[in-house]
């Protein structure tokens, strides 16, 4: 067998995939950037350029400084709050011997394989002010006067959904952990309790640095969960509302382009997303870079 | 003496954090199931139950929740259309994907296959959500909208980086000594290929398939943007329109039964899958 078949075969084999990867991923995301500077208004008529302007009225727009901050404050607090359930989770769930951990690893990763259009529809009836369980417990335990409509009060209707991100993507991330919890040497914790160290102690000073680099992805993984997960939960469950309470940018990007056609302007919404998931990225990595530990 | 002391002291508050570790898990056990269980409890009451209290069980079964659901609501046609959006990007994807995997990690390509696996990771951070305009744009000046094999195809593009990414991960660590063997005797790369690597990647390529499964299967958003006709839609499109009419026409029940109808597929890949879902995901194939 020579050299040309090799690359012939890995030529029939690479081309066809990577082509449709320039074509759906690589070129819309250069279009996206490079029509932003555009005035598109319909798909078929030629855009007008606008340089920057698109990006000049974004500052001057009220509703999308609404969406910017929600946004802003789903991708800082889902990537603080979710890898850091998940890591207790998957501490209780292997460090405690329990007979039936496989059970709770089987459970606890099922939501995040649900469609993320039925957990919001679930979940908004559970939120539901009259068939919905939460309030109709609430009033069965006397507390009818904190029985809100959660979704419909601007107050609660982002953290209402802020727990359904969470019930709906813990469990992925904790598997990833007790991947990297079950590449441990035993060892080590063999020799800390032999020194003494209780749970906590075991915790800080073997579980967590020697999973440093595992959590430091599943924060990368939460930060990509806040954008998306985020976007199609808010929209199944609350459109946006009430009022712009739950707007994130990725929901009005896609008002700004599917019911206004203002194509141009909804592609710089996207490209403000991509640097905003950008740039926090950028900045956990820095707060967490730590020295590697090889073992 | 002291020892001893200490060791059973020890033993004992170990068993005391056992015992909260369980309260603990089975609490948040509870919290996943529950809204599941409602869901199918809800799915066979009838609609005057649901409103009057949603604690209470069925009086009688409500099985015509689910015929409604499937005949106001064209729950076949969605299902249908599920099912073949689903196969025919599997398909798709494991034909382009696997291959692609083996030249990446046993051809010796070094340079070639260094860039392309790079070019891929950087890929990894390019969501179809974010794209979502531009590659609207892109599949109706190509023709591919409201339509079902152009939805395929787009879908499967987007799914490409990560799962060539995880499965050359796995291939990378199998030996090459069955190759040089295999070589020896003559094989193409194509006997190589079907013969050694793909029985012996089973496993990543078990994995590949049940996350890919749940990726297309439960794809919304790309979908609601580029299916137009009802009967071309898929069932969390469908199920999203139904939602939509049904909360004003308060048929709650049928409603909840459709939910269970879509919930059963993930549910059923979910059991069958899930072992090799779990241990094989660890670290997205950097562990193999």
């Amino acid at each position: 067998m020579n050299k040309r078949s090799g690359y012939i075969f890995a030529a029939v084999t690479i081309i066809p995939g990577f082509l449709l990867v320039a074509l759906f991923l690589i070129y819309p995301m250069l279009q996206m950037i490079y029509q932003s500077l555009f005035n598109v208004s319909s798909l078929l008529g030629s855009p007008s350029f606008a340089g920057l302007d698109n990006y000049k009225s974004l500052l001057g727009d009220e509703n999308f400084i609404i969406a910017f901050k929600n946004t802003i404050f789903l991708t800082l607090l889902i990537p603080v709050a979710v890898p850091f359930i998940s890591l207790v989770l998957s501490v209780l769930v292997t460090q405690t011997k329990l007979r039936e951990k496989a059970l709770y690893r089987v459970l606890f990763f099922f939501p995040s394989v649900l469609p993320m259009v039925s957990v919001g529809i679930l979940w908004q009836f559970i939120y539901h002010p009259t068939i919905g369980v939460i309030n109709s417990a609430l009033n069965s335990l006397g507390l009818g006067n904190i029985a809100f409509a959660w979704l419909g009060d601007e107050r609660f209707a982002m953290w209402a959904v802020v727990i359904t991100i969470i019930w709906q993507a813990a469990g992925y991330l904790m598997v990833m952990d007790i991947a990297g919890i079950d590449r441990i040497p035993i060892e080590l914790y063999e020799s800390a309790t032999l020194d003494g160290a209780g749970a906590l102690r075991k915790f800080a000073a073997v579980t967590v640095p020697f999973l440093w680099e595992v959590v430091r992805m599943t924060i990368v993984f939460a930060i990509g969960i806040a954008t998306n997960v985020g976007f199609i939960l808010t929209a199944v469950m609350t459109a946006g509302g009430p009022g712009l309470s739950t707007t994130v940018l990725l929901q009005y990007m896609f008002t700004q382009a599917f019911q206004n056609s203002n194509f141009g302007y909804a592609m710089s919404i996207a490209v403000v997303v991509l640097l905003i998931s950008f740039v926090i990225s950028l900045i956990s990595n820095k707060l967490t870079n730590r020295e590697i530990i090889e073992y | 003496m002291m020892n001893h002391f200490t060791v059973n002291r020890s033993k004992v508050s170990e068993r005391m954090a056992a015992i909260a570790a369980r309260v603990v898990l089975i609490a948040i056990s509870c919290t996943v199931v529950f809204p599941l269980l409602w869901n199918l409890t809800t799915s066979l009451k009838t609609n005057t139950e649901i409103m009057t209290s949603p604690w209470s069980l069925p009086q009688v079964l409500q099985f015509e929740n689910y015929i409604r659901a499937f005949s106001k609501a064209r729950m076949a046609d969605y299902f249908l259309n599920s099912v073949f959006v689903v196969a025919l990007s599997m398909a798709l994807l494991l034909i382009l994907v696997v291959p692609a995997a083996y030249s990446l990690t046993r051809l010796n390509l070094e340079r070639l296959s260094k860039i392309i696996t790079n070019i891929y990771i950087a890929c990894l951070f390019l969501q179809v959500n974010v794209l979502l305009v531009s590659i609207f744009i892109l599949m109706s000046k190509l023709n591919m909208v409201d339509n079902r094999v152009g939805l395929s195809i787009a879908l499967v593009a987007t799914n490409i980086p990560f799962n060539t990414f995880f499965l050359a991960g796995f291939m990378k660590t199998i030996s090459k000594e069955y190759e040089y063997a295999a070589m020896i005797d003559g094989c193409s790369h194509f006997s190589i290929l079907t013969k050694i690597i793909i029985p012996l990647s089973a496993p990543a390529i078990t994995t590949v398939s049940i996350l890919s499964f749940f990726s297309f299967f439960n794809e919304y958003i790309l979908t609601l943007v580029v299916i137009s006709s009802d009967s071309k839609k898929t069932l969390p499109v469908g199920l999203a329109n139904l939602y939509e009419v049904q909360r004003y026409a308060t048929d709650w029940g049928a409603l909840f039964a459709a939910l269970i109808i879509m919930l059963v597929p993930v549910l059923v890949v979910y059991l069958f899958g899930q072992n090799s879902l779990t241990r094989g995901m660890g670290v997205g194939g950097l562990k193999g």
